[in-house]
């Protein structure tokens, strides 16, 4: 079930090992992000809820450097067709969610990382919602990320396509997962965190099954 | 001996709002040449793709049936071998390596003498290991096929076969086009005279505006 | 024809009796609207502010419905109905935002505060910005309706979303938000019967309005789309509608 999906990442792994074109660029995004924002705000200190603010935003937009590449690189070079041949939809679209979504956790595992050391109010109190929250909100980036950048990939003029198509649907998550990472700043309790938890649950599955059957038109011509 | 079939019954195809052919009938079974053939801008690309899965029919069906019934489109693909000028392959691995992440995506085995052996019938053995970025493009034709033939397909689907091909290439996909045509279905669409005469039937396209 | 002449009358009524009927303690004759605490003078946006942005609903629905029969049935037309909803769509949420945020500025004192409302309503406005942008950059028809259609059904399947976590997540300055007492003039029936009824002729007026520009619209882009393709000859395209 998962090893024609896994199959098809294996494949996008191995070409990104060999022209490591989606590291290099990406790697350096995320430090010129974020040296953006360090030197716009000089020795200021920003307060809590801006440092969880742009963690997210800094996170969007590295998603939408680095996310369409799945589907883009295929179309870019014709070899679209050759996966119609050998895959049927779903295999495809799987294996490239797969693709994306540990491309999304390296990403901001990093940024993460980042954020914590160079933000002096990134200051995590209640670490389980943290950590709920940073997969939770992953994969429905990598879910929305995924489907819009299929979209894109068969239009024109993609690159500047990719964010005002997916910032709207992202909406809804990147709000939530600001207020549940500024809860977990604030130490609040997961009980009382329910309610967004469950929006970003809800969000996810949503997207999932929507994805999966709108796949299929978008794919076949 | 495949048991297997291709028909379509009233297969129309529109553009948006332009008619590109309509009301196409046809009924291949079980092994044989058929030909599809017609002028330039008559649709045999787009019918070629339709037979092969890759597009839809406005309106009408394309049928493909085995021993267990219909097939539905979502697993048409490993039923299928497709060649075709635009097909295009994946330059930054070897041929080698082209051909096993197919049969791994595809989820079917690998079966190395086999690929050897259409490696070999398409001399193209020694280049193997070569990245298909260093292929010409006679050689990257050639490989198409391996591609197609290497998961015993029970119908082979060729649009312009021999673009690109060289007298001796040509002569290599004209036996391979025979031999196969007395096990299983194979389809091409060309303009070629020479193409078309291997085939025991030819659709006409120009028929069907 | 005579249809439009009463609706024109309706709405002329309508958009009189809105702005120029008096708001007084107590109404006594039958053109005048009571005092709604929290809104006075305000008031009065309600008969154009509500319907704009009901419309901006009603019309997003369309498109989406409209969407889902052109990927079932592959046909042009239905893209034509969603792209005629959409555009509506687009011009009825322009209204609805700019009617909001002069209110606001009577009301709370500042055109945008960010309320979960117009937050909502301003992400409606960038889906229908993207839904445009990403139709001018396909030119195969064909394409152009799939993708669009798809990128409005996801677009949909989020919309319940700020209408469920906005109220929640962020406390709203709007009327019927989970701050305000008031629970808003149409909820409560604060309204008396007078205002009530230029409110809903308004609603019915601005909704027959939009379907006939969308009946209008959808033709228009049918005939014009078969001209150019010569299917049929500009002479030739029947009576008006």
């Amino acid at each position: 079930m998962i090893a024609k999906p896994y199959a098809l990442f294996k494949k996008d792994f191995s070409s990104e090992l060999r022209t490591r074109y989606a590291i290099n660029s990406l790697a350096m995004f995320i430090i010129v992000a974020i040296s953006v924002i360090l030197f716009s705000i000089g020795n200021e200190t920003i307060n809590e809820n801006l440092t969880g603010g742009l963690f997210w935003v800094v996170i969007f937009f590295t998603a939408m450097s680095g996310l369409a590449r799945a589907f883009v690189s295929e179309e870019e070079r014709g070899t679209t067709l050759t996966l119609q041949l050998i895959a049927s939809p779903s295999t495809v679209f799987s294996g490239k969610l797969i693709f994306n979504l540990i491309l999304v956790f390296c990403m901001n595992l990093v940024i993460a990382i980042l954020y914590s050391a160079l933000f002096e109010r990134f200051v995590v109190q209640n670490f389980a919602l943290f950590l709920l929250t940073f997969i939770l909100g992953n994969i429905g980036l990598a879910v929305a990320s995924t489907i819009i950048a299929a979209i894109i990939a068969k239009a024109g003029a993609k690159g500047t396509l990719y964010p005002v198509l997916s910032f709207p649907i992202l909406l809804p998550l990147i709000l939530t997962c600001v207020q549940l990472t500024l809860f977990s700043f604030d130490g609040t309790s997961f009980e009382e965190a329910q309610f967004e938890v469950a929006i970003v649950v809800g969000y996810d599955v949503i997207m999932l099954t929507a994805s999966y059957m709108l796949f299929d038109f978008i794919w076949k011509d | 001996m495949s048991n297997y079939s291709v028909l379509s019954q009233n297969l129309s195809k529109l553009f948006g709002r332009r008619l590109i052919f309509k009301d196409i009938n046809f009924s291949w079974e079980d092994k044989g040449i058929f030909g599809i053939s017609g002028p330039n801008g008559s649709g045999k690309s787009t019918l070629v793709k339709i037979v092969a899965g890759l597009i839809a029919a406005s309106s009408g069906k394309m049928i493909h049936k085995n021993s267990s019934g219909e097939i539905i489109p979502e697993k048409l693909h490993n039923h299928i071998g497709f060649v075709s000028p635009y097909l295009v392959l994946y330059e930054e691995f070897s041929a080698w390596e082209n051909l096993k992440i197919f049969a791994e995506i595809r989820g079917v085995s690998f079966y190395e003498e086999k690929v050897l052996y259409y490696l070999t019938q398409f001399l193209l053995e020694n280049r193997k290991d070569d990245l298909v970025k260093t292929y010409s493009s006679g050689m990257k034709q050639r490989l198409k096929f391996v591609f197609a033939l290497m998961h015993s397909a029970d119908v082979l689907i060729f649009d312009e076969p021999t673009s690109n091909l060289d007298e001796d290439g040509k002569k290599v996909v004209y036996n391979i086009v025979r031999n196969e045509g007395q096990n299983r279905i194979v389809i091409i669409a060309s303009n070629e005279s020479k193409d078309l005469e291997l085939c025991n039937e030819v659709l006409l396209l120009e028929k069907f505006k | 024809m005579i249809w439009k002449i009463f609706l024109f009358i309706l709405l002329a009524f309508v958009s009189i009796a809105g702005i120029a009927f008096p708001i007084v303690e107590k109404p006594s004759a039958w053109y005048e609207f009571p005092f709604i605490p929290g809104l006075e003078e305000n008031a009065k946006i309600i008969f154009f502010h509500v319907p704009t942005a009901w419309l901006t609903v009603i019309a997003f629905l369309m498109s989406t419905v409209f969407s889902f029969r052109y990927l079932k049935t592959k046909n042009l037309d239905e893209d034509a109905k969603a792209y005629s909803a959409a555009q509506l769509g687009m011009i009825f949420c322009i209204l609805a935002t700019v009617t909001g945020a002069v209110w606001a500025k009577f009301a709370w004192g500042q055109f945008w505060s960010w309320d979960p409302r117009q937050t909502s309503i301003f992400a409606i406005l960038l889906i229908y910005g993207a839904l445009f942008a990403l139709r001018s950059s396909i030119e195969s028809e064909d394409k152009r309706a799939t993708l669009s259609a798809v990128y409005s059904m996801i677009a949909f399947v989020t919309v319940p979303f700020f209408i469920f976590i906005m109220p929640r997540i962020m406390k709203g300055l709007h009327p019927g938000s989970a701050d305000d007492s008031n629970a808003g003039p149409v909820v409560d029936f604060q309204m008396n019967s007078s205002m009530q009824l230029i409110f809903f002729l308004s609603l019915i007026g601005f909704t027959i309005l939009y379907f006939w520009m969308w009946k209008v619209g959808y033709k228009s882009i049918i005939i014009r789309d078969k001209i150019n393709k010569q299917l049929i000859s500009p002479n030739s395209s029947g009576q008006g509608g």
